[in-house]
Order: C-alpha cells, then structure tokens, then sequence
C-alpha cells in the first residue's frame, strides 16, 4: 500500500518541467557507487494484510484488560472516558504540527495553554511548562533548570532512594558530561537534610515515593530553602487529587509523569512529562511555553511565548535542546481533567487509596505476608513475600493475574518485596483473588 | 472579553454533574488525616460542554487532513488511518512496560522487526528506539560519541564541529553534553566549506554533526570528503535525520561513512506529528557504537527453529551510555512505524523519496522565475527561496506566509536557514498530488503581484483565518501562561 497519488502522465509531465529525462537524473549530486541500495525487506503489502499482521502480533500479547492488573511502578492501568480519545482523533489536532504559525494554530495553542493552567492549579505552582517527553526526563529538565539558577556554581544534586529507578538512572544519563556529585540514593536509609549544604544545587524526592509512601516533606523543604538548594518533587497526579500540593512543602518545581491521567499504558509510551515552578525561574524553564495575547482584531489569543530561550535563536546558549512538547498527550491530559472534573479526581484518588488500602490488609493478614510500609500510603504498598517476586507472578499468571513489581530488581536490600498498586479499575472480586492466589503459592 | 472559544475555567459551573466512576465497593480506610488538600482549582464541565469545547477549538486549526502544509524540514506527509487503528489494537495499547516479556512476545516481535528494517534503510549495524524525538536522539547520538573517546582514553577531544546551517538542536545538544561547539561556514554552493573543515580538523575533535541533504534541501555534494577528513583526525560522524524522507531506497548514510544517525519517525515514517508531539527518534550506529546504545534494546535471547519463533528479550548494551527515558521509548509510535514500513515495502521506499524529490523539484520550477532561489541547482525533496519581491521592498517572507493562510495553505518554514535571508524553506512531500501544488504555485504567484499592486493587503494579512496577527511582544511584555492568573496573585485582579 502506497500513498503517492501520481499517475504516470502526471511525473512525466512533471519531469518535463523540472527538465530532466528520469527519475534517476535527480541524483547526480549523490556518490554514484552508494546509489540505489538492494534493500533486504518484504514487499509491499494492502492496508488487509498489515492490520492482520498487526493484530496477530497483538494477540502474541497478554494485556492488562485480560487479566487482573496489580503492577504500576510509574505507569499505571486506570480508566480513560471515552471522550478523550474521541478528541484525540480529531485530525485537526493529531496532524497538525507545532503551532508556529499561531493565525491557524489556535485550537493547539489554546489546549496548550489550558495544560498549564490544570498543571499550575494540580501542582499548586505559579506556572507550568508545555510539557516534556515524560517524568523521567521533565527530572533531569529540572537538575538542569537548578544547575542554571546557579549559574555552575553548585555541582552537587541530592536524590532521595524513594524516586524512580529509572528516572534516576535518565537524570544520570543527561547530565554525564558535566562534573557533577550526585548523592543520597545508595541506600535506603540515607538522611538527606544532611547531605543538603552550600554546594548543592537541587534535592529531589518522588511523592508519593517509589514504595507508595506519602511524607510531609516540610522538614525538607526547610532545609533546602536554609541552604539555597531547590527542592524538586517528583508527584503522582492522581494523588493530587486528595493529598496536598507540593507548594505547600515549598516545593520550587514539580515534576511528573502524567500518563495516569488519561494516557493508555501503551507499553510505556507516549507519555508525558509535566513540569511546574515559581514565576521567578520563568526564564530558565526549557521548551514551549504559550502566552495569552491580543490579534489585530482585539480577540484574545495563544502564541509560543519567551522563544530566546530556545534552541532555534540561542543555538549553543540555549536553555535545553528539547524544541518540541508532547503535544498531543498534553491535549489527552486537558481532555481528561475536564471531563473527570474536580469531584471526578478526587474520587478516583480516594478509590485507589481505599482499594489499596483494604489490598494491603488483607494480605498483611496472610501468614507468609507482611506490609512493609511504616508511613501512610497512597496506592501501592510493599509486601515482603515468602518467595522470590519472580516465581510468585509467574504462579499468579495463571490465575490471569499480573502481579506487582520486583523491587529486587533495583534495590539489593528488597529482594522478595513486591511492589503493589491498586487502581480504580481493580474490582473487590479482582483484589479478593489476588490475596487468596497469594495466599495459595505461599 | 473578545474571544474565540471560552477557556475551560471560564466554562466551567461550580457543582455541575460530570464524569461518574463507580461506587467504592470495598470498606473505606482512614484517610491521612495532616496531608488532604482542602483546595482543588479544577474546572467543572459536562460531557457535552467539554465535546463542544474540543471540537471548536479543533475547528481553529489547520492539520495535514485539512490543507496542503508544506512546512520545510518536518515532512508534513500523509498520516495513515490504518495506523491509527494499529496502535490502538488492545493487545498493543493496554500492555504494561513492566510485565513479564515473555507474555508481550509481540510487542518485542514488532520493535525487534522495526529495529532490523531502519538498520537495514538506514545501512547501520543496529538500532536503539528509545529516544522520544528528533532533539532526544541528538543528545543520544553526542553522548554515544563523547563515551566512545572517554572510554578509549582519548580524554581531549573536546570539539563539535557544526555547519552554519544546522538546525539550532544541534549546537544545544553539543552544550548539554558538556562538549564546545565549533561552527563551520557553507561554501557558494550551500556545501560544508572544506577549507575551513580541514583548518578545525586536529586531535581535539570529538565529532561532525552533518544534516544530508543540508538545510538547504541539497545533498552535500563532498559528503565523502567531509565525513574522510573527520575519521582521519579521529572523530566520529553524526548525521541528523531530519532530511531522511530524501534517501529513503535511493542512499544509505552508514554506507557513506556515518557513525551514528537519528531517524525521525514523525517525519520519514508518516507518525503524526499531534500539535508538536509525540514523535520518535531512534538511533542508527555503525559496529563502533553498538555497545554504547541506550537500553536495553531488544535482541534475541533464545534462537527459534523450523516449529518455535525466537524468544526476545531486553538487552542491555554493554558499555551503555544509560537510559534516556523511562521504559521503551514511544511504543505507540513504533507501532504506526512498523505498519507504514510493512505497507510501502521494499519498492515503496524508493518510491517514496522519488516522489518526494520529484514534488520539491516540481515546484522549485515553479516559483524559481517569481522568487529568489540562493543555492539554485537540483535538490532534493525540499527547497530554499527568498521572501523577497523586487519592486515591493517592504515585504518580507513574514507577509507573504501570513497571505498564503488567506489561499488557503499552512505557509512553509521561514527564517530558517539562518544563512538565507528572508528565507522561506518549503517541502512538498510526497502525498500530494500535481493539482495542489499547481494551486500553491498559482497562489504563490498571485501573492507576489498583489504585493506590488496591493502592499497593504499582505502586511494586514491573514484576513480570512480565525484570529488576525498575535501580538508577540505583548505576550511576552504580560507573560501570562495560565488562566485565572489573578488567584495566583500574578497580577493584579
């Protein structure tokens, strides 16, 4: 299936213009040994052929809408309404391009700038960025926004154990061409307010944290203001719907993944990373930021605002070389907290943390199970099994249940805790079978 | 206030019914009391109303599906519907990263097959498909090369070469990964000036970021020579991908001597572009790179036979330079990859980059008697022209692209490249037919009468859109970046 429209008197009449004889007489710039490679792949195939290809690769998957759901480890199974995808699909959105033109960008610029609003309120922050590609790297955008706002002069990032595995390990990746220490992850019993000095630049940590955890964070956020360090918290947004904002702790930039808010799992992308912060570090914010403004007309409208800061004029001084958002999924995100509303947040947290919660006791009354959390959780918690991780999932398969993750994976001290999340879409029934297939490969 | 669509505050009714989840069927816990917000500023609509809203605000926007939109550099090609379908298959869209691979053989089957077939168009050792866009892979793409010399102990090599008509990701990129940016004039012929190349060319260069074809829409006529003069003095090639939908099926940029080179699947390989994202950057890497790819790619874990596919698994690379994004990449938008790829095929792809090359070359023609064309000789599936008309010196490409919305197109890419004066830097891709470009020309044409006879009409212009011209330094002078600004105590109520 091809979706070039030429006939052959139209590319003859075409070349005729253009002054040439073939096809081939357009590449005479190219290095003639090089041209025309044999490529090794299939033929073309109908637009029949590939969707059924597609959907027998598909059915080689077992997916969480088969099964019963309990892993989330920074992605999560909740319910999308309808509407959003039905606005996602609206072509005038999906294939449009960034909205540099903004006469007829508007609808793009406008739904940009609603992202923000959500993100600056949900946060409780003073604005709020286009988006990034997701939580991990809106992290590592927010070490470099901190190592800006210092102008170099502090080389030292604090990063609680509690942030996502992965999220740490991006932030390490971005930022390995600077001389930089970063500290307080390598254990889970690290103090952190005692690593915060004069030297250190940012301290992050992940609320809730990676186990689930909710903590006042106020002592931290006293801390890092005393030492001049910024405090960046890593937050889930569906807990922002009952907990309480990060401002409130003195957070200077939130970040997070905002899949859970209406993005299907999409074995982990597209995503999107949503990025807030104080009016002061306006400036050093990296990518799109759209601005309310006037046209010629007196109507209110939407451009790309503050673009000296980017990558296009600044060139090597700019403040990141992210030059796009994620568009699309910040449409998904503005679609969804309007249709589920303030009260429709709210309820899905407290859905998630009740399920979770009764999950959590139930198995903490298992014999060979025991809730390793000590603080208050949100929704998901951690389990000590009486085996490895491993083995209890794969019995859990066959029980069509996918079962939590193996903190063992990434921290040598948790071998057999199970990391377990419960979501609005975990019915009674589903948790009941849960606890009672854990309870019989004890 | 004068507005187009009410914002989602402004629409907003306290206490209006909305979205209903089910009711809690489990006992309630405690809640953590010293932790509840009191406070949640979130709008309040109904289904309708937020249908209603979207809608509208759709209706603001041009897209591919509603105007020819021949925006240079980003390959605004036809987005196919069946690709949509594809990525929203169940077994594809409700998969967890997390889950056990070996019941998720397909989607590892699937990115296993796609990592192949760009390594194969690409002519490249192997493939990694996590980084998210263009501007992600750049970065991949330098650390790989910075890690490749540090690890080899070849410590001094400090120096990225970048042509004067890069794109402005690549000197971005060069600095967040710690490196120095140099930057390299064009020759008369919009080639990378050898002379000065050979003047940078010492044993502190790192690397060569190179976009083939250039900016400029032309292939770089000494790309040989170029990419012999950096391996000679140890660096490594980086080649932006931006200008792939050009080569596909006709050139492979690892077989001229690229080390390592992003794709952009949003463009070359007809993902939508969604209003500026999601897109896709996968890095291609010859053997010397293949060990330093982000991971954990897909590879191979247990052979298959005659009766059992192969099993695959994660892979970590083994001097990786580390993850660069959570999980796998954009997945979503391997899936639409693979399915645009699977369609077009073996033949498809050269034809999709003759039909691309034979587009920009048509229209080339048909503007080159109107407009200014700096660089002028074949080029390949996009061109550069000055926004100048001769008897109407006031004006600028700006004008004219804010007219063409009145014609009904998106206009193309202006003051870019920076080497260009009023540059206006237009890509036809291959999905559009002769009629539609037929039309810009005649529309192009017009616009450069009407701004000797009419001047007026284009500096006012656009007069048939849905908003007049914004007002920029307005935005920036208020800079107000969310609504109900006045609750945030950002301005005075």
């Amino acid at each position: 299936m091809s979706y070039i429209p030429h006939t052959d008197a139209e590319r003859q009449e075409m070349l005729a213009a253009i002054g040439l004889e073939s096809m081939e007489d357009m590449y005479s710039d190219l290095p003639e040994a090089a041209r025309f490679p044999d490529l090794a792949l299939p033929d073309p195939a109908s637009e029949m052929e590939v969707i059924e290809e597609l959907q027998l690769l598909s059915q080689a998957n077992l997916h969480v809408r088969q099964t019963s759901c309990f892993l989330g480890a920074g992605a999560y199974n909740h319910y999308v309404p309808s509407v959003v995808d039905h606005v996602l699909l609206r072509n005038e959105f999906y294939t449009a391009y960034t909205p540099y033109q903004p006469e007829v960008s508007q609808g793009t610029l406008q739904a940009i700038f609603e992202f923000q609003s959500l993100i600056t309120f949900l946060t409780g922050m003073e604005v709020a960025n286009a988006s990034h590609y997701d939580g991990a790297t809106s992290l590592a955008e927010a070490a470099i926004l901190a190592l800006n706002h210092h102008r170099g002069k502090r080389s030292k990032i604090v990063l609680s154990s509690g942030i996502h595995p992965q999220y740490r390990e991006v932030l390490r990746t971005y930022l390995q061409g600077q001389q930089l220490e970063i500290v307080g992850d390598d254990s889970l019993e690290q103090d952190l307010t005692s690593l915060v000095d004069a030297e250190t630049s940012m301290i992050a940590v992940q609320y809730p944290d990676f186990f689930g955890n909710i903590q006042d964070l106020k002592a931290l956020g006293d801390a890092a203001q005393e030492a001049g360090a910024l405090l960046c918290v890593v937050a889930n947004p569906i807990a922002l719907g009952m907990l309480k904002p990060p401002s409130e702790f003195g957070a200077d930039i939130v970040v997070g993944e905002g899949q859970p808010l209406g993005i299907p799992l999409s074995f982990g992308g597209p995503y999107i990373g949503f990025f807030a912060t104080k009016q002061e570090y306006v400036r050093n914010i990296a990518g799109r930021l759209v601005a309310e403004t006037l046209d010629t007309r007196g109507q209110r409208g939407y451009v790309l605002a503050l673009a000296p800061r980017e990558q296009h004029i600044r060139r090597e001084r700019a403040t990141s070389n992210i030059c796009t958002n994620q568009g699309l999924m910040a449409l998904a995100v503005t679609a969804y907290l309007s249709t589920v509303g303030r009260s429709g947040l709210k309820q899905v947290a407290e859905l998630c943390f009740h399920k979770a919660h009764y999950a959590a006791q139930a198995i903490n009354q298992l014999d060979r199970y025991k809730l390793w959390n000590q603080d208050p959780f949100f929704h998901e918690f951690v389990v000590h099994c009486p085996r490895p991780v491993a083995e209890i999932n794969a019995a859990l398969l066959d029980h069509d249940i996918i079962g939590g993750y193996d903190l063992g994976r990434d921290y040598p001290e948790l071998d057999n805790h199970m990391l377990i999340a419960v979501t609005e879409l975990n019915y009674k029934e589903e948790i009941d079978e849960l606890v009672e297939a854990l309870n019989e490969h004890a | 206030m004068n507005t187009l669509e009410p914002n989602v505050y402004e629409l907003s009714t306290e206490g209006r019914p909305s979205h209903r989840f089910p009711d809690l069927d489990v006992p309630a816990a405690e809640l953590p009391a010293g932790m509840l917000r009191d406070h949640l500023e979130l709008p309040e609509l109904s289904e309708l109303e937020v249908v209603r809203h979207f809608v509208r605000l759709s209706q603001l926007n041009i897209g591919i599906d509603t105007a020819f939109y021949p925006l240079g550099s980003c390959t605004m090609k036809y987005n196919p519907k069946v690709n949509e379908d594809a990525a929203r298959l169940p077994g594809f869209a409700h998969t967890h990263p997390l889950q056990d691979t070996r019941v998720l053989q397909g989607n590892l089957a699937l990115m296993f097959t796609l990592q192949e077939w760009l390594a194969e168009i690409g002519g490249f050792a192997a493939i990694g498909l996590q980084p998210a866009a263009g501007a992600h892979g750049e970065l991949t793409g330098i650390l790989m090369i910075r890690a490749y010399h540090q690890d080899r102990g070849d410590t001094n090599r400090n120096k990225i070469l970048v042509p004067d008509s890069a794109h402005g990701t690549n000197p971005a990129t060069t600095t967040m990964s710690g490196l120095r940016v140099v930057e390299l004039p064009s020759d008369a012929r919009g080639n990378v000036d050898l002379e000065a190349l050979r003047a940078e060319c010492d044993d502190t260069v790192a690397g060569l970021m190179l976009t083939n074809p250039n900016t400029l829409g032309l292939f770089e006529e000494h790309v040989e020579e170029v990419i012999k003069l950096v391996h000679d003095c140890g660096g490594l090639v980086y080649g932006d991908g931006a200008n792939m939908n050009a080569l596909l099926g006709v050139i492979r940029p690892g077989d001229l001597g690229f080390d390592v080179l992003h794709y952009n699947l949003h463009k070359t390989f007809s993902t939508p572009h969604g209003g500026g994202g999601p897109g896709s950057g996968p890095v291609g890497v010859t053997e010397s790179l293949v060990d330093y790819l982000p991971g954990p790619i897909v590879g191979i874990v247990e052979a298959g036979d005659d009766d059992l596919p192969p099993l695959y698994g994660m892979v970590m690379p083994e001097k990786t330079i580390g993850r660069v994004k959570a999980f796998h990449g954009h997945f979503g938008m391997h899936v639409r990859a693979f399915a645009y790829i699977r369609s077009n095929g073996k033949s498809g792809m050269r034809d999709i980059a003759d039909h691309a090359v034979l587009n920009a070359n048509y229209l080339l023609a048909g503007l080159r008697d109107t407009y200014r064309v700096p660089f002028d000789r074949t080029c390949m599936h996009e061109f550069v022209v000055e926004g100048k008309i001769e008897n109407a010196p006031q004006i600028h490409a700006f004008d004219i692209c804010k007219r063409l919305m009145d014609y009904g197109f998106h206009p193309p890419t202006y003051y870019f490249p920076l080497i260009v004066r009023e540059a206006l830097m237009i890509e036809p891709t291959e999905t559009e037919t002769k009629a539609t470009m037929d039309a810009f020309i005649e529309a192009m044409k017009s616009i450069a009468q009407e701004a000797e006879n009419d001047p007026e009409k284009l500096q006012t212009a656009p007069h048939t859109t849905p908003s007049g011209r914004l007002d920029e330094i307005l935005a920036a002078k208020q800079l107000v970046l969310c609504c109900r600004p006045a609750e945030l105590g950002l301005v005075e109520s």
